[in-house]
């Protein structure tokens, strides 16, 4: 189910070594070596991280049979992302009217700083 | 004019969801407004059609808070509360939150810290949920409605995902 391809997408994303993997990958498929290199692990350690990485659907092996080449998978991670942005711009609505009170505040009870004056003039602008 | 705005909202390790931005007002103003009922309930509303008739906030350590959000068009309520475990004003709140009908097990801990710098406050504002599968269902939820109305979605959003494998599922 969708849902639990959530939870591992979460769950594998909580992790900044993974999380380092898959912005390497982004840049194009890599080895097991090529992907162990830039990290101060043995490459079982990194193995791990890959399987979860696998497990979640965020990465898969290329065909070429020696190299096996791990590349990103867009998709769960666009997925997330989603999620987050969706919980972001309902914060972001908040904030925005959060946005408009302090500035009605101020306006109301100018107080004697330049700045405070210059924001009064600046009413509406806000979204 | 400056938008202060830019929300930067991320995922801080297994339990954590982590929020920043920016206020064009003092911090003392800021402040108030997320601890003075009055401020509080013309901001904190959520999605469009929402109001907050109830938003009470008992400002000491150890005192509570209660906020009960309302859609309009349908009469649909949904209540949250906790208490307060440190207040340090202006910069600092740790407060307990469980929305009445949670969707997911556990109560979170919030805390709220501000900083300001010429005259822009800054707000880190951490919720930090009991286990990974708590957090990650008040980020799936999206927080737009009630557990019900939530579930609903959800299951919206997975209906109109057509490559969604069912899996172990009889599909039609």
């Amino acid at each position: 189910m969708a849902l639990d391809q959530l939870d591992m997408t979460f769950a594998a994303l909580a992790d900044p070594t993974r999380r380092a993997i898959l912005a390497r990958l982004a840049n194009g498929e890599a080895s097991v070596l090529e992907l162990a290199e830039p990290f101060a692990m043995s490459q079982p350690a990194i193995s791990k991280h890959l399987k979860v990485l696998e497990r979640a659907g965020l990465i898969s092996q290329g065909r070429d049979a020696q190299r096996r080449p791990r590349r990103l998978e867009a998709k769960p991670l666009a997925e997330a992302t989603e999620w987050l942005e969706r919980y972001r711009r309902i914060w972001e609505e908040n904030f925005q009217r959060l946005d408009a009170l302090l500035e009605q505040l101020q306006t109301a009870q100018p107080k004697p700083s330049e700045k405070n004056r210059k924001r009064t003039q600046k009413k509406g602008d806000h979204r | 004019m400056k938008n202060p705005g830019n929300l930067q909202l991320t995922t801080r390790g297994d339990r954590e969801i982590v929020m920043t931005r920016d206020f064009n007002a003092p911090r003392t103003l800021v402040f108030d407004a997320f601890t003075k009922p009055e401020l509080l309930k013309q901001w904190l509303l959520g999605p469009p059609g929402w109001t907050m008739p109830v938003c009470e906030i008992d400002l000491r350590v150890g005192g509570a808070y209660r906020y009960v959000w309302r859609q309009n068009s349908d009469g649909q309520e949904m209540g949250m509360g906790g208490v307060f475990r440190e207040i340090a004003a202006p910069e600092r709140v740790v407060t307990t939150e469980k929305f009445d009908e949670a969707w997911y097990p556990g109560e979170a801990v919030g805390t709220l810290v501000l900083v300001e710098h010429s005259g822009i406050t800054t707000i880190t504002q951490t919720l930090l949920y009991q286990s990974r599968e708590a957090r990650d269902a008040v980020l799936k939820s999206g927080m737009e409605k009630g557990v019900a109305a939530s579930y609903d979605r959800l299951g919206d959003v997975l209906a109109s995902q057509p490559e969604t494998k069912q899996k172990g599922a009889s599909q039609p």
